[in-house]
């Protein structure tokens, strides 16, 4: 199999089925896609078409049953893991959800760099680019605080530098903004789009909220475990960049 | 980033009421072994205040301490009479229970060879040795009496003259210390009724035996206390104690008084043996046993607590898996904790033992080898009771994050 290097992310022909007889649900009917370094791509679809199911099995989180996935140009998965996925994990994705899931006990820049400790890095080394990364999404003045001292909006954006701190070829986001307002969901979403842009970093987020679309460069829409291209959606994204 | 501490801190309160309680647990443990070690001090206390050499006893009986034994009280000068026999005195001791002050006092009445034996090697806190032959005691600070008190034993009146600390009898009464024929007048006292039936057979008896024509003047003594007319009174001691002279051979002086077929003798460490695998054994199991169960009950909890505590971080340990977290950080965070609390835990049950077990009845002897005894058991308890939340953690689903 010939690996694009360019690519933050390919993933090709992934099936993924749960249960059997009665109760089986196919979560992932052949899907493909590829993800470029820089672009930002938003994924949506109803409640189970199976968006979760992809953003799992590209984040080595849960296994498809078949298919590959390439990431940052390298082969991890070919119908079973090739890499160990944790180690992968920590080296090369990014993770951002709808709850912004930071440990209670930590500091807003503890959250941050521990992600970078976890993969060998000295403490005084991590805490300097947590920093610098908190700095960057505008929330460096709340370093010190506890999570629960922490709005939405910043408690998103300190989930945001922790994804990045590792300089991921992919970060993966479900759902980021819905727990927050328009205003505060549009701000992650272009922070989103800054990081993808300035940082070279395939980002792909799973939405519901069309509000914000102009600021992906693609669109994707999943029903059913399938993976569409939306002529109507990426019209609407179009437009949505040209207001 | 040591998490395990970044968590107490956070939850401080929490852990700290985990370890107290686990402390006070502890604190049981600690208490049964000191509850065990005061047992066997207390047992072998006045053996070894005595430091006599030999115990000769009624044949066939194990000593003072472990049932009665009664001896002629001539015995004492037979013993003298022994090659290598340095000293011998007469030993009586019986336990009584009197009120006083409204409140029951059970006192471990022993008997000194006075005036050979004034109690000079009892660790005296107040007051002084016995003075006189007669109605003087002293006593154990554990039985509440002070210096001055007057306390009625028999038909006379005893005075404290002085206090012995920490000196008590393997049922944890307090020791009394009193010359031996006031101890004896104590534990042979009898009604007026009995006592005017005693005199009458005393009379009886002197009529019969040449002492009486031999000694006339005995028949005026007659009505006097047993204690003052010795050679009417009871002669019954429950021991004879031998100290064996430089240079002799204390097994060689044992097998010569052994020989006498109305008396057994037991060396100090034989005496001690006795006391321990027969008196004190089942005492000594039975604590063994219980603070078994004890351990066993800290172990069950500590591993319940640190399983709900890892259940508490479940979504967290979850995020560290997603992040790609090693297992030596998820399981370092478990076991820091498992060993901070039972460190933490047992040194709470230190100070609050130290502070507490001096208010106990019973003496509670608190030794270092136990102590380290007991925190290398704290140790393993810690980290087998940590085995159960991280088994729990290392199973955990990092998609759990998203849930």
């Amino acid at each position: 199999m010939n690996i694009n290097h360019d690519l933050a992310l390919e993933a090709i022909g992934l099936n993924k089925v749960y249960g059997s007889g009665n109760t089986e649900v196919i979560a992932l009917r052949n899907v493909s896609l590829t993800i470029s370094r820089g672009e930002i791509v938003a994924l949506l679809g109803p409640s189970g078409a199976g968006k979760t199911t992809l953003l799992t099995a590209l984040g080595l989180i849960r296994t498809p049953d078949t298919g590959a996935i390439n990431i940052g140009g390298e082969a991890v998965f070919k119908d079973k893991l090739l890499v160990n996925a944790a180690v992968f994990r920590r080296r090369n994705l990014g993770f951002v959800f709808q709850k912004a899931n930071l440990i209670p006990f930590l500091t807003a820049v503890e959250n941050v760099q521990l992600a970078m400790e976890i993969n060998d890095a000295t403490p005084r080394e991590a805490r300097k680019r947590a920093m610098t990364l908190l700095d960057y999404l505008g929330v460096a003045d709340r370093a010190g605080h506890l999570p629960n001292k922490l709005s939405g909006g910043q408690q998103q954006r300190v989930a945001v530098a922790r994804a990045l701190i590792n300089r991921p070829s992919m970060l993966l986001a479900d759902e980021p903004t819905a727990a927050l307002d328009s205003v505060r969901g549009r701000q992650v979403m272009e922070l989103f789009r800054d990081v993808a842009h300035e940082q070279h970093t395939g980002v792909l987020v799973v939405t519901h909220d069309h509000r914000a679309l102009d600021v992906f460069d693609r669109a994707l829409e999943m029903e059913d475990g399938n993976l569409l291209f939306s002529p109507t959606l990426n019209h609407e994204l179009a437009d949505a960049k040209s207001t | 980033m040591n998490l395990a501490l970044k968590d107490i801190r956070h939850n401080f309160g929490r852990f700290m009421l985990t370890a107290l309680g686990i402390g006070l647990l502890l604190m049981l443990v600690m208490g049964m072994g000191g509850i065990y070690r005061g047992l066997v001090e207390e047992s072998t206390l006045l053996i070894d205040r005595i430091d006599a050499d030999l115990w000769v006893v009624q044949k066939g009986t194990r000593g003072p301490f472990s049932e009665i034994s009664r001896l002629a009280r001539n015995v004492e000068d037979r013993v003298l009479a022994v090659p290598g026999v340095q000293h011998a005195n007469s030993f009586v001791s019986h336990t009584i229970q009197r009120e006083y002050r409204g409140e029951p006092l059970r006192l471990f009445i022993q008997g000194l060879s006075w005036p050979a034996d004034k109690g000079e090697w009892l660790p005296l806190v107040a007051g002084r040795n016995i003075g006189q032959a007669h109605y003087e005691m002293i006593a154990d600070k554990s039985s509440g009496l002070v210096i001055g008190d007057r306390i009625v034993l028999g038909k006379n009146y005893f005075m404290v003259v002085g206090i012995t600390e920490l000196m008590s009898s393997s049922s944890g009464d307090a020791m009394a210390f009193m010359t031996r024929s006031d101890a004896q007048s104590v534990q042979f006292d009898q009604s007026a009724e009995a006592i005017r039936n005693e005199r009458a057979a005393r009379s009886k008896r002197l009529e019969e035996i040449d002492l009486g024509s031999t000694n006339p003047q005995l028949f005026e003594r007659i009505g006097g206390e047993s204690a003052k007319i010795p050679a009417l009174g009871s002669s019954i001691i429950s021991s004879v104690l031998v100290n064996v002279a430089p240079g002799y051979d204390i097994s060689t002086v044992a097998q010569k008084i052994a020989s006498w077929p109305d008396i057994s003798v037991y060396t100090h460490r034989e005496q001690q043996d006795l006391l321990l695998r027969g008196m004190v054994d089942k005492s000594r199991r039975q604590l063994g046993l219980f603070r078994l169960l004890l351990i066993i009950v800290s172990a069950v909890i500590m591993a319940l607590i640190l399983y709900t505590l890892t259940l508490d971080k479940i979504h967290d340990i979850a995020m560290l898996k997603l992040m790609g977290a090693k297992n030596r950080v998820i399981l370092g965070l478990i076991m820091k904790q498992a060993l901070l609390l039972g460190s933490i835990g047992f040194v709470i049950a230190y100070f609050i033992g130290e502070w507490l077990f001096p208010y106990f009845p019973r003496r509670v002897v608190i030794i270092n080898e136990d102590l380290i005894q007991l925190a290398v058991v704290v140790l393993l308890i810690s980290i087998m009771s940590s085995f159960l939340g991280i088994a729990k953690a290392l199973r955990v689903d990092p998609g759990e994050v998203l849930s």
